[in-house]
């Protein structure tokens, strides 16, 4: 019997079809992936589950299939193996990038594509033992009557941290959902909602199966803020992608770490062979300034980072020019 | 629930009735008595409990035992033969990479990954493996250079 963790049983299915049934079977259940954010949250006591349902065993689902124009990732490549793949860094640079700066090495062995786009928000107030949250009288997230962020607020302002996102979401990845009723594709942005405590769209018991990526390529990558250079979750990151049409440059940008969800911003302003590009930039940054909303989920100011996550984006965006 | 699990660790196969919720790292430790692999933290964030699943490594704080089914599990008890010390525990003996100790056998089974993987690693690549494990006490550089004198012996001695 664990000393560390309460009593559960584990179920092991080797389909998504059995996932899917264990879950109506069990429908407190949890799905469990690498296990390398799920583990550490109910050794906190963040939640407790009758059932764990281990996605790990399933047959093929860190495979990675080429259909002409679009590339299918399943959900449980882990992000070792992700950064092993020579065609992945040559197309998607950003995505490989943003891997290798997820937690340590021993971290990215078993953790997996899914469980980061799936990755629970974390906050100052919630990320804490039992006896550190109970001596606060809980929160939002858990237990509790009040957002310790923003306590006149209506809800949950835990960020969402995941690094893959933001970089998924440049490179216009698609994400295929499954459960009883069936399967969903949509854009990865329309996966996140906007609040701290119910940040994903899916429906209970639904499964991330698999990323789609067009083929078009696009030059892109990533850079976060953090205060080690190793297992850090980020304070703000950036993703970023520049495409060439018509002679011209356009940018798209992603953001992680500001907001309880990941956040695209699609700057439709051209660089052109004869545009000011000291000025372009500068307009660059204030528009990055106002679309996201650090707050004080962590103990670095949300000013601090909301200038440094747009200089960071700046910076970027200029080496791909 | 427990269930049969079967595991080969440090080489010894074994069958053992497991607690669904037990991690790896309290069946090494409390069922196994392999006291060697560490708990510096509470759930991932010191790699004091890396060991070797499958050859590459894993924190053992944060796996569930029941999920290694089939696996091959090595732990620094499984490092020495016959009464010798590995290369990797020569060489961080010689070379003052372990202090008080505690994050020793981690950092041993990072290295011993990355070694397998890449015999010849550089300073930055060495920094990069051991980037999960943290050390309160030797301040990292005579642990790369531990590792470092390691692949080193390696190559000479092949
Ligand atoms: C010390 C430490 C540092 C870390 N640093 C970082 C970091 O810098 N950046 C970062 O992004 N992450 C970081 N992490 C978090 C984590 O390691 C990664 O995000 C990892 O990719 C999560 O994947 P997993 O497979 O282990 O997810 P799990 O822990 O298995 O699952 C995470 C969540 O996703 C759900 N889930 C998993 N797979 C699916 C699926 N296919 N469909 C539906 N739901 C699913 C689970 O139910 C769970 O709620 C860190 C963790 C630790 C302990
Ligand atoms: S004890 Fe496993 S990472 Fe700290
Ligand atoms: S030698 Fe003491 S923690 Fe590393």
């Amino acid at each position: 019997m664990s000393a560390n963790l309460p009593e559960f049983n584990l179920v092991k299915p080797s389909s998504i079809a059995e996932a899917l049934a264990a879950f109506r079977d069990q429908p407190h259940a949890k799905f469990c992936a690498g296990g390398t954010d799920l583990i550490p949250n109910m050794r906190h006591g963040l939640f407790e589950v009758e059932t764990l349902i281990d996605l790990g065993q399933i047959v093929g689902f860190d495979a990675v299939t080429i259909n002409g124009a679009d590339i299918e990732l399943g959900a449980g490549i882990s992000l070792s193996k992700l950064v092993g793949r020579a065609d992945i860094r040559e197309r998607f640079p950003a995505i490989v990038k943003a891997c290798e700066k997820v937690a340590g090495l021993s971290h990215r062995e078993a953790a997996t594509l899914g469980g980061n786009l799936c990755l629970e928000t974390r906050c100052l107030y919630y990320n804490q033992s039992e006896w550190w949250r109970k001596s606060n009288d809980y929160c939002l997230k858990y237990q509790g009557d009040i957002c310790h962020v923003a306590p006149r607020g209506n809800r949950c302002r835990a960020a969402f941290c995941g690094d893959l996102a933001p970089a998924f979401m440049v490179h216009r990845a698609e994400v295929e959902l499954v459960s009883l009723n069936g399967a969903r594709r949509l854009p990865l942005a329309d996966l996140y909602v906007e609040d701290g405590a119910a940040h994903l769209a899916l429906q209970p018991g639904e499964i991330l199966a698999s990323v789609h990526l067009p083929a078009a390529r696009a030059r892109s990558t990533y850079g976060k803020i953090c205060q080690r250079g190793a297992i850090d979750f980020p304070q703000a990151g950036v993703a970023v992608s520049c495409r060439k049409e018509a002679g011209v440059l356009q940018f798209e940008l992603a953001f992680t770490g500001t907001n309880s969800k990941p956040i695209l911003l699609e700057y439709r302003e051209p660089l052109g062979p004869k545009t000011d590009a000291d000025s372009y930039f500068e307009a660059l940054e204030k528009q990055v300034q106002k679309s996201v909303s650090p707050q004080r989920t962590t103990t670095t100011a949300p000013h601090y980072r909301r200038l440094a996550v747009a200089a960071l984006a700046v910076r970027l965006a200029r080496g791909l020019v | 629930m427990k269930r049969i699990v079967s595991l080969n660790i440090n080489g010894k196969p074994v069958e053992d009735a497991i607690a669904d919720n037990l991690l790896l790292i309290e069946y090494l430790r409390e069922t196994r008595r392999l006291t060697g692999t560490k708990q510096g933290c509470d759930g991932g964030e010191c790699g004091a409990c890396t060991v070797l699943i499958n050859g590459r490594p894993r924190l053992a704080c944060i796996t569930l035992a029941s999920t290694c089914d089939g696996a091959k599990i090595e732990t620094i008890e499984g490092q020495g033969e016959g009464g010798r010390l590995s290369a990797l525990q020569r060489a961080f003996h010689e070379n003052l990479g372990t202090q008080c100790g505690f994050c020793t056998p981690g950092m041993i089974m990072a290295s011993e990954g990355l070694l397998r993987q890449n015999p010849d690693p550089d300073d930055a690549e060495i920094k990069a493996a051991l980037g999960g494990n943290i050390c309160r006490c030797t301040g990292y550089v005579k642990i790369i250079k531990s590792v470092r004198a390691a692949a080193q012996q390696s190559a000479g001695a092949a």
